[in-house]
């Protein structure tokens, strides 16, 4: 397989309009992906399939990932009545939803090629162009991150819940999901469990 | 009857019993288990039944695929929440009398998916238990003891009086609520007169 760099030049120069962007991994699996536009998403897709020299005909994971909104604290200096302070200064980096595709080429015998498409934000803007029409082996796995993850993949044929039932309104994979509490009696809570330990048998918890 | 006496009739060759002796007899040798398994627990389930283990000793071997033809569901494996409500369901479906055996981890307690979001935390919940087998999952062993201790438990039964079982009584439910899908949760997500949550006592 080509390196990601190259692959990303090529996408640019085929799709009009594609935005790419290399992503690294620090990590000990130092596997870097690219990042692509939700708009162009689809031909970017297709794109990728289709090409010759690239040929992703089969993807084999689609996996979602939830962002939390982060702040960053960085020290700015400012001038107050003619004197340089330092002041701390927070940036709000919004949180998004992510969506990340492994493909692999059948024919040519590479891959794989991990690509991302991010939402605009986690809230109501968490809509994603659906790739089943390009591979069809995304269907099942985007109706779970639709489920779990609450990303809406527009163009998939049949978005419904999976793994939930249809009356569930939660998305339990996302980082802020709280989840019912019927929390029963267990012997030895730690961390979390402890918490509601506390809640619910006040007298047990031992100092 | 005295015990003796019996042991001396039957000496004689007179053979004495008692019409519940008799009635729970019949039942405990016939007891036909539900077809179904609900995760790893069941395959378990399906090796007790086979020829190594041999469930059909015990008189269960007959393993129906019809509740209505069933007398004992044995609960194998994760209860899900999106399952719970079949689970009751086929119970409610049951003729009477009807045992329940809840086996492994999940089905007595949720397992190790106790501080999940989407696993009942114990089948007990919404139906009564007869017999708890922990275990993750139990061999086969484990669930021939959980077949005895059941037995024995058809065998203390009496047909009259205060202790009588639930089928003799016709007041006491043979049906139980049918949990809804709720927007978060099971609604209800317990059945309040069949489970209660643990009461901690402490000593000294």
């Amino acid at each position: 397989m080509k390196d990601l760099e190259s692959i990303k030049q090529q996408i640019e120069a085929g799709v009009a309009g594609a935005q790419v962007s290399l992503v690294p991994n620090d990590s000990p699996a130092n596997q870097p992906s690219l990042l692509v536009d939700a708009a162009h998403g689809l031909a970017v897709a297709t794109f990728l399939r289709d090409e010759a020299e690239l040929r992703f005909d089969y993807c084999s994971n689609v996996t979602g990932v939830d962002w939390m909104e982060t702040e960053q604290k960085t020290k700015v200096k400012q001038v107050f009545d003619g004197e340089e302070k330092e002041v701390e200064q927070v940036v709000k980096m919004p949180g998004y939803l992510e969506a990340v595709y492994h493909l692999y080429s059948m024919e040519l015998r590479h891959g794989p090629l991990v690509i991302r498409l991010r939402t605009k934000n986690r809230t109501d803007e968490v809509e994603l162009p659906s790739l089943t029409p390009v591979w069809r082996s995304c269907e099942f796995q985007e109706r779970e991150i639709y489920d779990l993850y609450g990303i809406v993949f527009a163009g998939h044929p049949d978005l419904r819940r999976i793994l939930m039932w249809d009356e569930f309104k939660d998305h339990p994979m996302r980082k802020d999901y709280v989840e019912p509490d019927d929390y029963e009696y267990e012997p030895t809570p730690h961390d979390e469990v402890l918490a509601k330990s506390k809640a619910h048998y006040p007298a047990e918890v031992k100092p | 009857m005295d015990e003796g006496l019996r042991n001396e009739l039957s000496k004689q060759g007179v053979f004495t019993t008692t019409l519940s002796d008799i009635y729970n007899w019949g039942r405990r040798s016939s007891v036909w288990p539900l077809q179904f398994g609900l995760a790893c627990c069941a395959i378990e389930m399906i090796a007790a039944s086979m020829a190594r283990y041999d469930l059909a000793r015990f008189g269960a071997e007959v393993f129906r695929p019809s509740p209505r033809q069933a007398d004992l569901m044995i609960v194998a494996g994760t209860v899900t929440k999106k399952m719970a409500p079949q689970v009751v369901r086929l119970y409610n479906q049951m003729p009477e009398p009807k045992y329940v055996i809840a086996m492994g981890a999940c089905a007595i307690s949720g397992g190790p998916f106790k501080q999940g979001y989407n696993v009942l935390k114990g089948i007990d919940r919404f139906i009564p238990v007869d017999v708890h087998i922990p275990g993750c999952p139990p061999r086969p062993e484990a669930l021939l003891h959980a077949f005895m201790t059941l037995q024995r438990k058809i065998d203390a039964q009496e047909m009259s009086g205060k202790a009588r079982p639930r089928h003799l009584d016709p007041d006491a439910p043979s049906e139980f609520p049918v949990p809804q899908f709720g927007e978060h949760d099971l609604v209800p997500s317990k059945n309040d007169k069949v489970w209660e949550p643990a009461v901690v006592v402490r000593n000294g």
